[in-house]
């Protein structure tokens, strides 16, 4: 067995809370004081303050391995990407990399508005470790792959969002590094080049035996790319093994999670003054029993500190590779003065869903003048359960499709 | 779901991995303690492509959509001896060490405009590129080093103009008392010493500014309270001997001058000033790489 390409060796990291956000000569004149006049209880007070985002994660990855890291929000992948890619350091711990790493941790980054599409691949090339004789013997292949052509000689601030991202992924896709490591690069962009970007990312792992880490919600990408996926949970790793064994048990943990109380989970975001109790999600119908073209009924239970004002709720409807279905925004109701009362339920009642058989999960959000108030990731989960009649007509399966259409044929013979 | 053969048994790939020798790559990346770490000078050099490209980068986008461009370099330090000459010169009735105004005061700024425009561009690399920093790993250096380049087209055009003006006044007014000579080749000398000064103290208020915001209106305060505090709009001369040594603590005071002796013949230049300038020159250098070092790995999580 070859050495290790990456060897993770307990890594931690904290940040001080009180630390982030940018520090002023003021405050910090305020502490000084305070520790000199002894009034500062400065040892325990500050560890406290102290939040780990990474706890003694180890693990290995081999040359030519494509693990997937998967966990919620907050759990500490970016950290742990971060740290991969020198942006920060740990607290704590040894990284060994052997090999030069690039990073996609947001594609496009150092891109200059004012320079051409061919300036900046240049530019944008050199930043990412890329020599320029490197990207001049790539240059011809970006813009093929970006499809920019026409453009290459515009300055990209008139690029569409579209291009600058098929750009940016091309310039990052052509780096040689013998590690590469991508943060969900591929929430951008339109399908067809979501598709042309794993099956890029597919060719660099397999055909040219990079060692690749990726990061992502999407479940489903993770598992068509990766051999193995590292579960990370609350800092820690929580599985590390083949991925599919690997998210069938994120997934279990993410069900069991939205069998709880809403309103005593803890793994919530938000600055707080309200609170999302309770999430019930049923059809008008049938109650607890939700069909293909059943109306969802979601009512939602909230706690506040005052009146909600300029408020709204958001809740985004997601099936289970985590790919968003529905969004819906309770704006220009619950927004509009008086506000509403510091207890109470709000309800939406939604049209037919057409969706196939399946789980699907619901996030909710309570927002006041676009801050986030309260965030909960799977919330609630609802099961569209097949059909035994056939009132409702033809209805595929979910492992083919995601929704049902209703439709009409008709015939003509050709006269 | 399978798992993945492991790509690079078939890809036919010849890696360096399979020895148990140091890999030619290999990082290690370790938690530094306190104020030591390595400065990774062989890293800068190997991102020497990315330093030139961001040389030009600057000077492209500087330029593009400007319709004078370079010529503001020309513009500026010319209406800057303008306002020198006529409030300093004529209404303050402030010494120009027997030298034409024009040529004393666009000598004085050719020196101290390679430093406060190296100053301004460096104090703020970690609050200006911050959005970069927190997503790509490149040495940090890069950055101020480019803007040290990139800086010395402004002055080779300031330089320029000033020989225009040498020209005429020496030979097409015919006015005496002052001319270089061969000492003029230690130049560079002097423009290096700027560079590494400005260099340093730029890194000093970079490395600041990131962990304190407000600290940013004070480097513009700074750079303007220095150069009344450097001989750009007054001679040396003017001050009563026994003062002149505490003048040169400044280390930009004995550059200046030294500008004005190698291009003009006049100035106030003595050896002990010299040293003394080159040794705090160096001590700021050195703090300068410290502090930044120091800053640039934790930098992105204080922001």
């Amino acid at each position: 067995m070859s050495q290790p390409i990456i060897a993770v060796r307990n890594v931690s990291k904290a940040y001080r809370l009180g630390a982030i956000g940018a520090t002023s000569l003021r405050d910090e004149a305020a502490r000084l004081w305070e520790l000199a006049r002894g009034r500062g209880s400065n040892g325990s007070h500050n560890a406290s303050k102290e939040f780990w985002a990474l706890r003694d994660v180890s693990f290995d990855v081999q040359p030519g391995e494509v693990v997937g890291i998967i966990g919620r929000n907050g759990a500490g992948k970016s950290t742990l990407l971060k740290i991969l890619s020198r942006i920060t350091q740990q607290t704590s711990g040894e990284i060994t990399l052997r090999g030069r790493v690039a990073s996609l941790l947001e594609v496009g980054t150092g891109f200059h508005p004012d320079l051409t599409g061919r300036e900046n691949i240049f530019l944008n090339g050199a930043i990412l470790g890329m020599s320029k004789a490197e990207i001049r013997r790539k240059f011809d292949e970006i813009v093929a792959f970006a499809e920019v052509d026409q453009f290459i000689d515009t300055p990209v601030k008139r690029y569409s969002s579209g291009m600058h991202v098929r750009l940016a992924f091309a310039i990052a896709a052509h780096l040689e590094p013998e590690i590469l490591i991508i943060d969900e690069v591929l929430a951008v962009g339109d399908a067809a080049f979501q598709q042309k970007c794993l099956g890029k990312m597919d060719q660099v792992a397999a055909r040219d035996g990079r060692t690749v880490l990726f990061v992502s919600h999407n479940m489903g990408a993770v598992q068509s790319l990766c051999g193995r996926a590292v579960w990370l949970d609350a800092g820690e790793v929580k599985q590390d093994g083949p991925t599919a064994q690997v998210i069938g048990g994120y997934l279990q943990t993410m069900m069991t999670l939205e069998g709880m109380p809403v309103g005593d989970r803890t793994d919530r975001s938000g600055n707080g003054p309200a609170r999302l109790t309770d999430v019930l999600v049923e059809s008008t119908d049938l109650g607890p029993v939700i069909r293909p073209t059943s109306r969802l009924k979601i009512t939602l239970r909230y706690k506040s500190s005052e009146r909600l004002r300029r408020s709204r709720f958001l809740i985004g409807i997601y099936d289970y590779t985590n790919t968003g279905i529905y969004a819906l925004n309770s704006e220009g109701v619950t927004s509009v003065e008086p506000g509403l009362a510091e207890e109470g339920t709000v309800t939406a009642v939604t049209d037919p869903i057409n969706l196939t058989p399946g789980r699907c999960y619901l996030n909710v959000a309570l927002l006041t003048d676009d801050v986030t108030v309260d965030y909960l990731q799977h919330a609630a989960n609802f099961t569209v359960s097949a059909t035994d009649g056939h009132e409702e007509g033809f209805v595929p399966t979910r492992d083919w499709v995601l929704c049902v259409l209703k439709h009409q044929w008709s015939f003509q013979a050709q006269s | 779901m399978a798992e993945r053969p492991r790509a690079i048994v078939d890809s036919g790939v010849i890696s360096p991995l399979r020895t148990t020798h140091p890999h030619p790559f290999e990082v290690v990346l370790r938690p530094d303690a306190g104020w030591r770490r390595s400065l990774e000078f062989a890293s800068i050099w190997q991102y020497r492509d990315l330093l030139s490209l961001l040389v030009w980068r600057d000077f492209v986008s500087k330029y593009k959509q400007t319709i004078l461009g370079p010529l503001w370099f020309i513009i500026q330090p010319l209406s800057m001896t303008l306002v020198f000459t006529v409030i300093f010169g004529k209404i303050a009735g402030l010494s120009t060490d027997g030298l034409p105004p024009v040529l004393f005061y666009l000598c004085g700024q050719l020196g101290w405009s390679y430093f406060a425009q190296n100053f301004s561009s460096n104090s703020a690399t970690f609050v200006a590129n911050a959005g970069l920093f927190g997503k790509v790993y490149f040495p940090r250096l890069v950055v101020p080093l480019a803007a040290l380049v990139s800086n010395l087209f402004a002055f080779a055009i300031q330089v320029a103009t000033f020989v225009c003006f040498y020209i005429y006044f020496k030979y097409g007014r015919g006015a005496g008392g002052f001319g270089m000579d061969w000492h003029v080749i230690l130049l560079p000398l002097l423009v290096l010493q700027t560079a590494v000064l400005s260099l340093g103290v730029g890194l000093v208020m970079s490395a600041l500014t990131a962990k304190y915001r407000d600290l940013t209106h004070l480097s513009a305060l700074l750079i303007q309270v220095w150069m009344y505090a450097t001989p750009v709009i007054y001679p040396l001369s003017g001050f009563p001997v026994e003062w002149r040594s505490i003048a040169a603590l400044n280390p930009m005071t004995p550059i200046v001058e030294a500008f004005r002796l190698l291009l003009l013949g006049v100035g106030t230049v003595e050896p002990l000033h010299i040293v003394c300038s080159i040794a705090t020159t160096a001590a700021v250098m050195i703090a300068g790489l410290l502090l930044f070092g120091r800053i640039e790995k934790t930098f992105v999580d204080i922001v």
